[in-house]
């Protein structure tokens, strides 16, 4: 049995639980339904928002392979996963990640496969906007994401 | 070929897309870098750290040792954040 699966990037917000409940709808066999999503954060009113670029074409081709690979890894009944990119203001969401399962290991396990993956090999780039000072530094990428996506592949 | 770059290397560089034609001798993304890195002082700036940068041939990800010829779009970029 093949997981569904639906990936979106996009430029518009978006309602996690109305995206996790969609998902369910009509399928009598899931047992558990793991629902990540990443937020922007103000970094202590520090921030005014981020700016994400991404590389078209390539960001969707990408978390779709993610997707696949999870599928080929755990038995998941769907997999929802959407990104976000242009400008994004504390509070909003950033990434959302839905997994749908039997049973919930298989659903937490996923969901955090994907996230790792999406951290360091999903083409998106974080840049800065500074409270009071307009557009700052690009995030720099993370150690612990480096060695938290090299985990799965032990 | 296509060259798409992105964050802070299309900043560096000051476009985020060129044809480029690399001479024949230019055979990986490592030497294609330093290819370009000799365009000018702007490329030189963006590939002034090339250990740490990612590339992608036809929208797949590939190491700094991948055969350039047969790609039509090169893609370089830092260290992805997404998510």
């Amino acid at each position: 049995m093949s997981a569904r699966i639906i990936v979106r990037v996009q430029k518009e917000s978006f309602d996690a639980a109305a995206e996790a409940a969609r998902l369910t709808q009509g399928s009598a066999n899931i047992g558990a339904l793991v629902s990540f999503t990443g937020l922007c954060r103000d970094e202590g009113g520090a921030l005014a928002a981020l700016e994400i670029e991404h590389y078209p074409g390539m960001a969707e081709a990408e978390i779709n392979r993610a997707a696949l690979e999870a599928a080929a890894r755990w038995p998941l009944e769907a997999v929802l996963i959407v990104h976000r990119h242009g400008l994004i203001r504390p509070g909003e969401p950033i990434v959302l990640v839905v997994t749908a399962s039997q049973h919930r290991g298989e659903a937490f396990a996923a969901a955090s496969f994907l996230m790792d993956y999406l951290k360091t090999e999903a083409p998106f780039w974080k840049k800065q906007h500074l409270a009071g000072k307009g557009a700052g530094d690009w995030v720099e990428a993370k150690p612990q994401d480096h060695a938290a996506a090299q985990k799965w592949r032990a | 070929m296509k060259a798409l770059y992105f964050a802070w290397v299309r900043e560096r560089i000051g476009k985020a897309e060129e044809e480029i034609v690399p001479p024949e001798n230019i055979k990986t993304v490592a030497e294609l870098m330093a290819w370009l890195s000799g365009k000018g002082e702007n490329y030189a700036a963006a590939f002034a750290h090339t250990k740490t940068m990612r590339a992608a041939l036809d929208r797949i990800h590939v190491k700094h040792d991948a055969s350039i010829r047969n790609a039509c779009e090169i893609a370089l970029f830092p260290p992805m954040t997404g998510g």
